[in-house]
């Protein structure tokens, strides 16, 4: 086993853990506003680690290009998304989560 | 590796549609289906390496724009009601 299959397994583990992260915070956090939060880890940093790795793992090519295309593009384009999300949810006044008061 | 990865993608995929099937208010689900649309990307990628076929990053491409033209049309005809 050569140091780049290390180096792509690493970075493959790394971004399948943002991942899941991503999907366990969307189903647990309590209102809208928090849950914008995690759904930014797989805008981000997921899916670069993880397509970063293939890169490393496929060398200098034609394909390694078209990755680096899908995470330039991903990285500036989904969170424009999750932010015109925000701003709709912001216009139609959601009101955001508080904590319930002891008593 | 690459399977490992690719089972790890899917697991994460279903979890994430429970919020896109009970989410208590509409921002939930489109914020659920635009997280869902870009481990979908990954997960093309992941397949493409997996069988060897690199057709597929075109396919990973092409769902990145459609995912992000979609949720911004369904945005705006939510606020304005039409597309125009």
């Amino acid at each position: 086993m050569d140091i780049r299959t290390i180096i792509t397994a690493v970075f493959l583990g790394m971004g399948c853990f943002f991942i899941i992260v991503t999907s366990i915070g969307i189903v647990r956090f309590p209102d809208f506003y928090s849950r914008l939060h995690p759904a930014g880890k797989t805008d981000t940093v997921g899916q670069a680690l993880v397509l970063i790795g293939l890169m490393i793992y496929e060398g200098f090519s034609m394909i390694s290009i078209k990755l680096l295309i899908i995470v330039i593009f991903i990285f500036i384009a989904s969170p424009t998304a999750t932010h015109a999300v925000a701003q709709a949810a912001y216009l139609r006044e959601v009101r955001p989560w508080k904590k319930k008061e002891k008593k | 590796m690459f399977d490992i990865a690719t089972i790890a993608v899917i697991f994460a995929i279903m979890i994430t549609l429970y919020r896109v099937i009970k989410g208590p208010m509409i921002y939930d689900r489109v914020l659920a289906a635009n997280a869902i649309g870009t481990m979908a990307v990954v997960l093309l990628v992941l397949i493409g390496f997996e069988y060897s076929r690199p057709h597929f990053l075109d396919l990973a491409v092409v769902y990145t724009l459609i995912n992000f033209i979609a949720t911004i049309a369904f945005l705006k005809y939510r606020e304005k009601g039409r597309l125009d």
